[in-house]
């Protein structure tokens, strides 16, 4: 969408078959002109994770900034901007036990100190002086975050996404990463030995990925996967889930995507695996 | 005078499968809606009281026992709703 606004060029990397990323072409993509390097720390349609600390180094290497979009990855594993050095970071509250409707941005403070407001409104003004010579108003900006954040925020979903922030503390980052490690393990073992017309999509290596399983059945679109498994009481989400591209990647019509996180158990996954077995018999 | 909007919340086109489309009967009226089209339609194969897959005039589709019905490769909304005409009034 900025590309249409501004008329600055995207360049795409590759990914492998297995979903994972082609980073050998995502740094030849770099070049002194480069501004801004993007990239999901954990797809949200393979679930694999990308080394975000290789590509921020060499986008820093090249000049550019490293933007992360962490919604994958903030809510199932422990990350630290800091080390991965990255200068922009988002996440969701939705996707994290908090409300919809919230999420948010990390910036570098040097960064964001020398970037204009996106927004006019309440709060992201520290003075506004009359010049009498001029006739003009001259106006300073207030410090980040206030600088950004224009108007009357959305004061509930800030508390409760820092509820849930606070929840996921409590439990330790790394103890959901390995719950979700467990499951994903478990899942693939199953889904792989107890169904046979169900085709994983992208790595099915664990150490890879977080606990997000795309698949299909032979003869069934994903559709009526889905609502086959919501008949028992099971979501799993289904079509693009916003990513056309790596879909035409994987040559897929679409995928079905069944997903970990710390409420789910191991037998939830037998059920899903039983009602697989079941719906495979169509 | 019964219209299709009497049994249908809403009918979206799907995201892949190459423009399907996917109905949703009005909770109240599912039923009565799933009892017409099993009348009408050509039963070919189901599983577990669940999912129905049905032939009506040349189109193939699969019906839910939730309400959901998943028309595959259909040109538009307007054609699904011919369709729909056809099986519930």
């Amino acid at each position: 969408m900025i590309s249409k606004i501004n008329g600055f060029t995207i360049k795409y990397a590759k990914v492998n078959d297995d979903g994972t990323l082609d980073y050998e072409d995502f740094e030849s993509k770099f070049s002194s002109k480069t501004k801004l390097a993007s990239l999901s720390q954990v797809s949200n349609v393979s679930g694999v994770i990308n080394d975000v600390k290789r590509i921020a180094k060499v986008a820093h290497e090249n000049g550019a900034l490293m933007l992360v979009d962490g919604a994958q990855s903030v809510p199932h594993m422990p990350v630290d901007v800091r080390d991965l050095d990255v200068d922009f970071l988002a996440f969701s509250g939705h996707k994290m036990l908090g409300p919809t409707g919230i999420g948010a941005l990390y910036g570098k403070k040097s960064l964001l100190e020398t970037m204009a407001p996106f927004q006019g409104g309440g709060e992201m003004i520290k003075d506004v002086i009359f010049n009498q010579k001029t006739g003009r108003c001259g106006i300073d900006w207030n410090e980040p975050p206030w600088k950004f954040e224009a108007g009357t925020p959305n004061i509930c979903g800030g508390v409760a996404l820092m509820e849930a922030v606070k929840y996921l503390e409590n439990i330790g980052m790394s103890e959901v990463l390995k719950h979700e490690k467990m499951l994903t393990e478990y899942a693939v073992k199953t889904m792989q030995s107890c169904c046979t017309k169900l085709v994983l999509y992208g790595t099915s290596d664990p150490a890879l990925k977080c606990g997000i399983m795309p698949f299909g059945i032979a003869g069934l679109s994903s559709h009526d996967v889905a609502l086959f498994l919501d008949n028992y009481g099971i979501m799993v989400r289904s079509g693009f889930h916003c990513a056309q591209p790596l879909h035409q990647v994987f040559k897929l019509q679409s995928s079905a995507r069944a997903s970990f996180y710390i409420y789910n158990t191991r037998e939830e996954i037998d059920r899903f695996v039983e009602v697989l077995q079941e719906i495979e018999k169509f | 005078m019964a219209t299709v909007e009497d049994y249908v919340a809403r009918i979206e086109e799907t995201c892949g499968e190459e423009k399907s489309a996917v109905v949703t009967f009005k909770y109240n009226k599912k039923d009565e809606a799933i009892a017409k089209i099993m009348k009408k339609a050509e039963l070919k194969n189901s599983l577990s009281g669940i999912i129905f897959e049905l032939f009506f005039q040349g189109t193939s589709f699969r019906m839910f026992s939730s309400g959901k019905v998943v028309f595959k490769g259909i040109k538009s909304k307007e054609a699904v709703h011919d369709i729909l005409a056809a099986l519930l009034l």
